[in-house]
């Protein structure tokens, strides 16, 4: 469906892509408690995404990670008057329907939280609320686009605080777009089965130049100068998942970030609002993470 | 006599680029405002899309507020779309308790009217002025509740829940929708609010 069709009613592709388009330039932070939520908020947060653990403590403490409370997400939906997002599992087309029946605006089909379905994704065309997907690549997003996801995240690795995944998916997606448009359009068809991806995305991709949908980036943004990068980079908004929450000063540390993200270019806001943030988040290099504990590789 | 006044769009946070692209369209010289000394360069402003709570929270923490309301109560036209019409308010309702406000249009608007991102819809609507109807999209969107006598309704819902609720208002050369026009490729309302800083300049 293009982005351009005007459509009437609810849940309608353009109220689900253009949600995103009002989030842009902002930054979402995961959060556990209504209390945070409303540091959030406080921070200038666009919006929170709300989860029982988040991903540092998710990868620490192991087992099965699925859907939140939801009287958990009611208190966090209650306690603050900005978006509220929340994630299901990949495939788990029970808890979305869950998640969109408790008024959440948002819904993160995420690969923080343990697959549900090692095959399938959700069939996200089926619902009202729209959802945002993880990718590490162009093919990923754009199958995920096909499957109705009206925003993409850059995956990154969740919960360790190291950027360079997210730096490696960012620039993969924005090359992948570069390359495409490089191409002529006999070249799209065979692209597009390298991309294993519908030809008439990537023709559409290829002819503007950019995603159909808004592209965050996520996965081990702890500082502000993380988020100044991957901004740089082409992302249009942050999602900051443990950075926060994890670190010495999670207020004051939330407004440098989004204070950051605003003036990504400027370096001077960018050292000015990195001063006395106290301690990041510890943190864990990807590299040394077993391969098969990084969360990136999940999601098909 | 054919010139481009120059347009400024609160580049703070939001769907700035479509604004910057709608302009651009309907004849303006549009540039991005994030900074003071940007604001003292343009002859109005457009207020995007976005979480009016951050906007207004980025409004002071780069010093843009007071410098923007100054503008505003000087006569500097300017347009605001659903979050920039809560922040074009002179009342807010179901805001934050430090929601910040630029004021200007003597309406009170409730913010999040519409309901959740569930509640979120797009369809026609009659438009002031405009002689075929406009098709407007509505994002977790305000509604004016209550507009001053001095303030010109431009559009109301047509039907459903909210029929009769005023979307779309003027009061002299300051403009304000709950809606996005700049998502939907018709220019009119871009074209509408050019022509008002046109005439303001002669």
């Amino acid at each position: 469906m293009s982005s351009d069709s005007n459509g009437t009613g609810i849940g309608t592709a353009k109220v689900k892509r253009g949600m995103a388009e009002m989030l842009k330039g902002g930054v979402i932070m995961d959060v556990v408690t209504p209390e945070q939520a409303k540091i959030a908020e406080d921070a200038g947060a666009v919006a929170v995404m709300a989860l029982e653990r988040v991903p540092a403590d998710i990868r620490a403490e192991g087992g099965v990670s699925r859907m939140s409370d939801p009287d958990m997400i009611d208190g966090i939906i209650e306690a603050v008057s900005i978006p509220v997002m929340a994630k299901c599992r990949i495939g788990h087309f029970a808890e979305a329907q869950v998640l969109q029946a408790l008024g959440v605006d948002y819904i993160d089909e995420s690969e923080v939280l343990t697959p549900a379905d090692y095959t399938h994704h959700v069939d996200k065309w089926q619902f009202t609320v729209p959802f945002v997907c993880g990718a590490t690549n162009l093919g990923e997003a754009l199958r995920r686009l096909s499957e109705g996801a009206a925003m993409i995240r850059s995956k990154g690795e969740a919960g360790t605080g190291d950027v360079s995944n997210a730096v490696t998916h960012m620039r993969a997606i924005r090359g992948e777009i570069n390359r495409l448009r490089t191409l002529s359009p006999d070249e799209l068809f065979v692209a597009a089965k390298e991309l294993q991806a519908p030809y008439d995305l990537v023709r559409e991709v290829a002819e503007t130049g950019a995603l159909p949908v808004v592209l965050f980036t996520a996965g081990g943004i702890a500082t502000p100068a993380d988020a100044a990068m991957m901004m740089q980079l082409g992302a249009d908004g942050v999602f900051v998942g443990s950075g926060i929450f994890k670190s010495g000063d999670p207020a004051k540390r939330a407004r440098a970030i989004v204070e950051a993200t605003t003036m990504h270019d400027d370096p001077g806001v960018v050292a000015k609002v990195s001063r006395g943030l106290g301690e990041a988040m510890v943190g864990i290099t990807v590299d040394s993470l077993p391969v098969d504990h990084r969360l990136s590789s999940r999601g098909w | 006599m054919s010139f481009a006044p120059v347009v400024g769009v609160l580049g703070l946070q939001g769907d700035v680029r479509e604004h910057v692209a709608a302009l651009s369209a309907a004849g303006a010289d549009a540039v991005r405002v994030r900074r003071a000394s940007e604001l003292d360069d343009v002859d109005a402003i457009v207020i995007p899309g976005g979480e009016s709570t951050t906007i207004g929270k980025l409004l002071v923490a780069f010093d843009l507020l007071e410098p923007l309301q100054k503008r505003v109560r000087a006569g500097m036209p300017a347009y605001g779309s659903c979050a920039g019409m809560i922040l074009l308010a002179d009342r807010v309702l179901d805001g934050t308790a430090d929601q910040v406000a630029v004021g200007g249009l003597d309406i009170t608007v409730r913010r999040n009217a519409f309901g959740r991102q569930v509640d979120s819809f797009e369809g026609d609507i009659d438009f002031a002025g405009l002689r075929s109807p406009l098709h407007a999209v509505f994002i977790r969107a305000p509604w004016v509740e209550d507009a001053g006598e001095s303030v010109q309704v431009l559009a109301k819902v047509g039907d459903g829940q909210a029929a009769g609720r005023i979307v779309a208002v003027r009061q002299g050369p300051l403009m304000a929708t709950s809606f996005h026009p700049e998502l939907t490729g018709d220019l009119r309302v871009h074209q509408l609010f050019v022509q008002i800083v046109k005439e303001q300049q002669l």
